[in-house]
């Protein structure tokens, strides 16, 4: 399940050489044509007009951008300000899927690292009870969980009945139900990869770092982490790069009132907005920030191959 | 390569069949939620052999945003509010149509015909009519309720409890009544004033929603919400112990109107159905299942009594409500902003 | 390596494993009991019924639901046979083909539809449609679902072709084969656990989609996913939850049966590597 991880052990064969072109050929139209082209057009339209009541006109504008970095009063004609509410909803974005990231990464790894160590057939059920929740509907998870920690949902009835608790928790429609909501939609996205790299691991490292009498939280910090990194990386990625983006969680759960990025996206298509080149602007921020995760993510990798 | 250029046909078939099912006989109503009872659809579908679809949006802002966005062309009636009625003629997106093209026409009740937002009516067809104010769940509060003060300003029991609705005409129409104001006002410490008022309310309020707002008083997530006269209604009848108020300060008085689209690909089919919804029988349905008023004479017989009696339906004798007003250019601007900090 | 397995533990990871499954879990397994809740109130149990499922098929809301299980799987099956045929092209230009330019390039264009963030997929697909005026609906929601689900379909195909000697198709050719003999008789049969499970995980990533298709949608066009999320907004109803547990129990039996075929394939994998050395 790691994407991305160029495995050039079969490369060199080549029953087919000279048709590599032509093989590839469909992937590049479709993916050119209504992804990357989608993508440049995104940005085009982020430097367009926005017509009085919705809809764009075809000007060169930099309004969109305008209003996401300044604050020009209420009546437009104030001397500009730093507009911080969009960068604290980006904030808020990237704090929520960070900390959806570690606690991901709190449960996720030792439950990685205990499946991998199981053995035949075992392992194999484990792993397969992880990648169920996996390839469920996200929308079906996010109303589980939603019906699950609503003030009269399931949880605080049981609660409440066991004497655990006075009066129902307040969860839904805050911060915490939003990550609450993260930490479980991408929970299996970080186990899988770094049980991918755990599986290749050797345990001979752990066995020689014994034998030189190194407890097993010292291996496990100075031997086992640095090794299996490179899937703790590609797992921590794939929970932060769609948390960042997520649209179900923060609607759902949050009451569309603790926006973030994905939302504040939305917003501009589908709701009362209908202000394109500003959607298109913040999407290509978000798009860009995600660049840059990559590319750090790249670099790693390019690093771990040179060692 | 047989076996897979089956398949890659059988991709190509499929592809088609789906692109295909484009027939004469088409309806594309582009309507409220939770509004049109499925069962009329289907009476209207079976009348006049006529495939019937609906998408649904949850604010006039919304459909409209949706329309100019080039959604303009797929959809044959739409149902704004009244404001947007004039909003939407005025940026061209409606057709017009000669009474004469319906048979109805002349079931409209008296008072709607000539309304300022379509005079004599020539795009649009009265729906139904209702109020927007607020509810709040006598469980949690047993104050008096007859206040904007709720909404804008709550009291200590409602705090952090509060579903607002995501329809930007509707709350700073009702927070303009609350601050006493007039609506489209350009008095900019006027408009301060009411962009400081729902600034201040925001911290209390728990939700932005329109499509939610019944399911939030049912299950409780809400203590109290900004709510539509007939859904609150239907809130009270699922289960939940709430009660509409008629604030003292004014409340918001609508009227929903089915419009024929500009660009209708199937206009025919378009003036049959709001033909169809010009018989008393058939907006009764709508009504009953809905729980506003039609604005069509002879509805009576057809309704139930849970609907003409609800007390969501009949306000006290002195309070009146207020229609919407559609904004000039330069305060929609300024309401545009006061919206969106509002929202993010 | 040893059978020592002392180093391999560490305290409360299995707590923690339990903990994570049970996390999992959990929601899902409540909404499905739920959906077998007589009463009407929700959250109340009111004994054992099936009535919910009936309200799915026969219930008022069963055209609409319908209408869209029909649109979810047509654009599901269409998107899946699609993307699969795409990404076992690319498969063997990757891995088959030797060198050829733009190869490490192509190797990021297969991947860029996992590393765009959904909702930018989302609007990017939405601008595009609308800027060349391509409002035809079912087409468009399947278009931008065939772009996603080529990495899907390619990742278990590479992986698997990346396992097959190429021994046996030079076999083939030091015998006369043509290339399209070889690719029929040796490459295809033997790659044919992996393209299962490429076109299955295609077939449920795409029925699975709402953001993407929730803004490229057409007109009256729902797929099951967005006519959830339109009745979910006015309250999760037990039908909702009914209809869930449904789509629920087809993702489950895709990704076991995607599981049952990947462990064929490997048991395959072993013989055949086996007998080929």
């Amino acid at each position: 399940m790691v994407a991305g991880i160029e495995n050039n052990n079969s490369s060199n064969t080549s029953t087919y050489a000279g048709l590599g072109s032509l093989l590839i050929l469909p992937t590049w139209l479709v993916i050119g044509f209504f992804l990357v082209l989608p993508v440049l057009m995104m940005l085009v339209y982020s430097f367009l007009t926005k017509e009085f009541r919705g809809g764009v006109i075809w000007e060169f504008s930099l309004a969109a951008y305008d209003q996401f970095f300044f604050d020009r009063g209420l009546f437009g004609d104030e001397p500009p300000k730093i507009e911080w509410t969009y960068i604290i909803i980006f904030w808020r974005s990237i704090w929520l899927a960070a900390v959806a990231t570690f606690l991901c990464l709190l449960v996720g790894f030792p439950t990685a690292w205990f499946i991998a160590t199981r053995s035949g057939p075992n392992k194999s059920l484990w792993l397969f009870l992880i990648t169920i929740p996996y390839w469920v509907n996200l929308l079906i998870r996010t109303i589980s969980m939603k019906f699950l920690i609503r003030d009269t949902g399931p949880l605080n009835e049981w609660l409440l009945a066991a004497g655990v608790i006075p009066e129902p928790i307040h969860m839904i429609n805050t911060n915490f139900a939003v990550q609450l909501g993260l930490f479980y939609s991408y929970l299996p996205f970080m186990v899988l990869p770094i049980y991918a790299a755990v599986e290749r691991y050797n345990f001979a490292y752990s066995e020689a770092a014994a034998d030189l009498y190194a407890g097993r939280w010292a291996t496990l910090r100075k031997i086992i982490l640095p090794i299996v990194k490179p899937g703790i990386i590609a797992g921590c990625i794939l929970v932060f790069v769609p948390s960042l983006g997520a649209f179900l969680a923060p609607d759902l759960l949050g009451g569309a009132k603790n926006f973030m990025i994905g939302s504040l996206i939305e917003e501009q298509f589908k709701g009362n907005a209908g202000n394109w080149p500003f959607g298109a602007a913040a999407a290509m921020i978000l798009l860009s920030m995600v660049l840059i995760v990559l590319t750090f993510y790249a670099r790693q990798q390019m690093k771990q191959g040179k060692r | 390569m047989k076996r897979s250029r089956i398949i890659g046909m059988s991709a190509l078939a499929l592809m088609l069949a789906a692109g295909v099912a484009h027939a004469e006989g088409k309806l594309s109503i582009y309507h409220w939620f939770e509004y049109m009872p499925q069962e009329l659809l289907d009476k209207f579908a079976k009348e006049y052999d006529v495939e019937v679809t609906m998408d649904t949006f949850d604010s006039n802002e919304a459909l409209l945003a949706s329309l100019k966005a080039g959604k303009m062309g797929s959809y044959d009636v739409a149902i704004p509010g009244d404001y947007m009625v004039e909003i939407m003629t005025g940026e061209g997106m409606l057709d017009t149509f000669e009474p004469s093209e319906l048979s109805n026409f002349g079931n409209i009740a008296p008072q709607w015909v000539d309304v300022p937002f379509d005079r004599g009516r020539k795009h649009s067809i009265p729906y139904q009519w209702g109020s927007t104010s607020f509810a709040v769940n006598r469980d949690v509060y047993k104050g008096d309720i007859n206040t904007l003060a709720i909404i804008f300003e709550p009291p200590e029991a409602l705090r952090g409890k509060i579903n607002v609705l995501d329809s930007q005409g509707e709350v700073l129409a009702l927070a303009s009544m609350y601050l006493g104001i007039p609506q489209c006002t350009s008095d900019r410490n006027q408009l301060r004033a009411l962009n400081d008022l729902l600034q201040n309310a925001k911290p209390h309020w728990a939700s932005f929603g329109s499509d939610i707002a019944k399911d939030v008083l049912v299950s409780g997530d809400a203590a109290a919400g900004m709510i539509w006269n007939g859904f609150a209604a239907k809130a009270r009848e699922e289960g939940a112990n709430i009660e509409y108020a008629f604030p003292k300060e004014g409340f918001v008085v609508w009227m929903d109107n089915v419009v024929l689209l500009k660009d209708a690909p199937n206009r025919d089919n378009a003036l049959k159905f709001m033909n169809f919804l010009l018989e008393p029988e058939n907006v009764a349905a709508v009504t009953n299942y809905a729980q506003y008023t039609a604005g069509v004479t002879g509805v009576e017989p057809y309704l139930e009594a849970a609907v003409t009696d609800a007390p969501e339906l009949n306000p006290p004798a002195d309070q009146k409500g207020e229609f919407i007003q559609a904004c000039p250019q330069e305060v929609q601007t300024v309401y545009d902003k006061i919206w969106t900090d509002l929202k993010k | 390596m040893a059978r020592n397995n002392d180093m391999r533990w560490f305290p409360g990871f299995s707590v923690t494993t339990l903990l994570c499954l049970f996390l999992l879990y959990a929601p899902l397994i409540i909404v499905a009991v739920y959906s077998f809740n007589d009463s009407k109130s929700i959250t109340n149990w009111g004994g054992f019924s099936l009535r919910w499922y009936a309200d799915v098929f026969w219930g008022v809301e069963a055209p609409r639901f319908r209408a869209a299980a029909i649109n979810s799987f047509i654009i599901a099956i269409s998107a899946a046979i699609t993307s699969t045929i795409i990404a076992t092209m690319a498969a063997t230009a990757m891995l088959r083909a030797g060198r050829f330019r733009g190869k490490t390039f192509s190797f990021a264009l297969i991947n860029l539809p996992l590393m765009v963030p959904e909702i930018v997929t989302a609007v990017a697909s939405l601008i595009f449609f609308s800027a060349i005026g391509f409002t035809t609906g079912i087409l468009t929601i399947l278009i931008a679902h065939i772009v996603f689900c080529i990495p899907f379909a390619y990742l278990p195909i590479a992986a698997r072709m990346q396992g097959i000697d190429d021994l046996y198709e030079q076999a083939a050719m030091d015998l006369y084969a043509t290339r399209l003999q070889t690719f029929r008789l040796i490459l295809l049969p033997l790659m044919a656990p992996g393209i299962i499970s490429g076109f299955l995980l295609a077939f449920i990533i795409s029925l699975d989609d709402f953001i993407i298709t929730n803004f490229v949608k057409g007109a009256g066009i729902e797929t099951l996913p967005t006519a959830i999320f339109g009745s979910v907004k006015q309250g999760i109803k037990p039908n909702i939850m009914a209809i869930s547990t449904l789509l629920l129990a087809v993702s489950v039996v895709f990704v076991t049966l995607s599981w049952l075929v990947g462990r064929i394939g490997q048991k395959q994998q072993q013989t055949a590597t086996n007998g080929g050395e």
